[in-house]
């Protein structure tokens, strides 16, 4: 394609700074004795311990999955660093002990940790590697009951919760990467929303990767009682380095009798350099079980990190249960991206909805990958799914691999693709009435994905809408 | 308003402009006519800035400045508007927001306020009577699923929105009904003032019995072979283009 477009430059990775910050790092490697070191470290009750064992010796009899696809060379688990904390993080009296390095790292981010000036409406959870350094607007919420923490601390206070969901929706016998990191999880996020009880405030958890050579997994659990509902943000970034870093995140969902939980979120992750240097491996497991009436709605945007395998899903046990993934996943450069869900109907009159927008730019791969498995009793399920993806050049691709199994004739099922091509032509026709390349491509990918993003909470609307017009830039030649 | 000087062009090193030269002064409309593949479109997108050509030689100056200089969107705020033959669609994109981002970066370039949407809805109302369009036509995505007719209504109503100084129309008329021809001819003329300049580009002496030109110039091979007034015009429709072109062939 013509140069006028081959001439935008490639926007600098924003986030891809490293904080100078005196770090808890244990030796690299992974043995039982990791598992034990980390568990100690956590200051974790025998079960917990126990827990992470058995899932440790799973680990070991498994063997990395490689129908994805994606390419990359074989991980070396061993030379991983499965902890990495800043040293100044004690447990925290209030946020006035955060690390003022940490702070500035935030405000970097444009997250506040400080409590004048926080986001209105929203709760922020900081986890800096392995470790959650803040929580902010815990008053608040505690005056509603909604516990809202680290995962530490909840493991803490709240162990009869975390031993009662922990590894109930995603078992430590999983996958591979769920294994890996029941094992060794360091930290991560808590919610519990009581009975009845609708959260006032959107929640939100930060994930920052900041030490070389190590591998963040967080485990994320969030309960939502019968009736209650929840929204939830999870952001994420890394500092650029040259050698790729592990993330194997778990999150779980236990949404109970006539609940809802939203889980929105926006990845960011370092997605290597232009060549394919460096960058995040980001495998994770995400799932969510939803009992009678209850609602799961999993959006993502997803920008970042060097290779994606991820299938936020929803069990859709009890009766007119409701899932719904929305997606949004680009591929620039070389980034690799094999992401979809998994709807499984098992209750009767169950619906889900998919709707997934795949863009390709540059040489990046990025493959739809999506199962709706309807149950024998699931009497009356319906599904809907849209698949569209969007091409930017001519060295990229998109993929789509579709999975529908249904096993009780009384379920609809509809699958819709489509593949479109953003042309010269799109870019000049919006430069004939004014507008320059950036904005040209920003606004023809913003109507591409305008489905995904109106299920984004509005603060984060623009947000991913922003974001993605960073990561395409450059991208059309 | 506009000077075109021996300018040669080419697209996949095969050239396609072989020295046009052609004056277009304020108030004035000037129809370029032609057979297929003369060059005609060539020439309204190289005034667009299409990346697609690329001039060899010659100049094109634009109210004293250097067009060839400009980027395509800095044309389109300096005032130069092309309607395009075949209009591009953007699915998800309304026309309403498409429109108002449009003419809030040439407010901008003016350094004017950018107008908010209810403004905007203001403006759009007294536009799309002028080219008989339903205000519901705002709400679809930009010629998505827009019939021939609703899309160059569409460019025209952009045209009006946007009240360019130079306004170039390539092949407006192609695939038009006589009742698009009429509303689209219609909104052209009462977009006419006398600090514009109209540049029709057609195939086809029928759009001039609509939009009057006060010049019409012949484009074959890529050179300007004959220009005169509208009878011109009239002449090429009984004669067709052929006892122009034998002179010349090459």
């Amino acid at each position: 394609m013509s140069s006028s477009i081959e001439s935008l430059v490639n926007k600098e990775y924003a986030y891809g700074f490293v904080t100078d910050i005196e770090s808890d790092t244990i030796p690299r490697g992974l043995t039982e004795e990791t598992v034990r070191l980390i568990s100690a470290k956590k200051n974790e009750p025998e079960w917990l311990l126990a827990w992470r064992l058995k899932a440790f010796r799973r680990w070991q009899t498994m063997t990395e999955p490689h129908w994805p696809n994606v390419t990359y060379t074989s991980i070396d688990y061993q030379a991983q660093t499965y902890y990495s904390a800043p040293k100044s993080v004690k447990p925290l009296q209030s946020l006035d002990d955060v690390d003022p390095e940490l702070l500035k790292t935030y405000a970097k981010l444009g997250i506040s940790l400080t409590e004048q000036k926080r986001l209105t409406g929203v709760a922020v959870d900081a986890i800096f590697d392995s470790v959650s350094v803040g929580t902010t607007m815990k008053t608040e919420l505690a005056a509603v009951g909604v516990i809202f923490c680290s995962f530490g601390e909840a493991v803490q206070s709240h162990p009869e919760l975390i031993q009662k969901y922990l590894g109930s929706i995603v078992p430590y016998s999983d996958n591979f990467f769920a294994a890996l990191n029941s094992a060794v999880f360091s930290d991560g996020s808590f919610v519990y929303i009581p009975k009845g009880v609708k959260c006032p405030l959107e929640l939100s958890t930060y994930f920052r990767i900041n030490a070389a050579d190590t591998g963040q997994f967080e485990r994320t659990l969030i309960v939502a009682d019968e009736g209650a509902s929840v929204s939830y943000l999870e952001g994420c970034t890394a500092p650029k380095r040259a050698t790729n870093q592990l993330h194997a995140a778990v999150v779980e969902i236990v949404a109970l009798d006539n609940s809802s939980v939203k889980y929105s979120t926006v990845q960011n992750w370092y997605a290597g350099d232009k060549d394919g240097v460096g960058g995040i491996f980001n495998f994770v497991t995400k799932r969510g079980k939803a009992q009678t009436n209850a609602k799961i709605s999993w959006t993502q945007v997803e920008t970042g990190s060097a290779i994606t395998w991820k299938y936020p899903s929803v069990i859709l046990q009890g009766d007119n249960a409701v899932g719904e993934f929305y997606s949004v996943a680009v591929v620039n450069n070389k980034q690799q991206a094999d992401t979809g869900t998994k709807m499984i109907h098992i209750g009767r009159n169950t619906r889900s909805t998919i709707i997934s927008k795949g863009i390709s730019a540059g040489q990046g791969q990025n493959s739809y990958r999506g199962q709706v498995k309807i149950l024998p009793k699931a009497e009356g399920a319906r599904n809907y799914t849209q698949c569209d993806s969007m091409l930017i050049g001519n060295a990229c691709g998109a993929h789509t691999f579709p999975y529908i199994e249904v096993a009780n004739n009384t379920a609809t099922i509809e699958h819709e693709a489509s593949t479109s091509k953003i042309g010269e032509d799109q870019i000049f026709y919006c430069k004939s009435r004014g507008l320059n390349a950036e904005h040209a491509i920003s606004l023809i990918v913003a109507g591409f994905c305008k489905e995904v993003f109106k299920e984004l909470p509005m603060e984060f609307a623009l947000e991913a809408q922003q974001l993605l017009g960073i990561s395409l830039e450059g991208s059309v030649g | 308003m506009l000077k075109i000087t021996d300018l040669h062009a080419s697209a996949s090193d095969k050239e396609i402009l072989k020295g046009i030269s052609l004056t277009v002064n304020a108030g004035e409309v000037h129809a370029i006519m032609g057979p297929n593949g003369s060059g005609k479109s060539t020439l309204a997108q190289i005034i667009a800035g299409h990346p697609g050509y690329e001039v060899t030689s010659g100049t094109i100056e634009y109210d004293g400045k250097d067009l060839l200089d400009m980027e395509a969107e800095e044309r389109a705020q300096a005032g130069v508007f092309l309607a395009f033959q075949y209009p591009v669609e953007i699915p998800g994109v309304t026309n309403a927001y498409f429109l108002r981002a449009a003419f809030n970066e040439l407010r901008k370039a003016r350094g004017e306020e950018e107008v908010d949407p209810m403004e905007f809805l203001d403006i759009m109302e007294e536009k799309l009577k002028l080219v008989e369009m339903d205000a519901t036509m705002m709400q679809r995505s930009v010629n998505a699923g827009f019939s021939g007719g609703e899309k160059k209504r569409n460019e025209i109503l952009q045209m009006a929105v946007l009240a360019p100084k130079l306004a170039v129309l390539d092949e407006t008329d192609s695939g038009l009904d006589i009742d698009a021809l009429r509303i689209v001819a219609g909104g052209v003329n009462a977009l006419k003032r006398p600090d514009n300049a109209t540049i029709v580009v057609t195939h086809y002496q029928r759009l001039l019995n609509y939009i009057v030109p006060d010049f019409v110039h012949v484009l074959a091979g890529g050179r300007i072979i004959r220009s005169g007034g509208k009878e011109l015009a009239h002449e090429l429709e009984a004669k067709g283009y052929d006892w122009l072109l034998e002179p010349v062939s090459v």
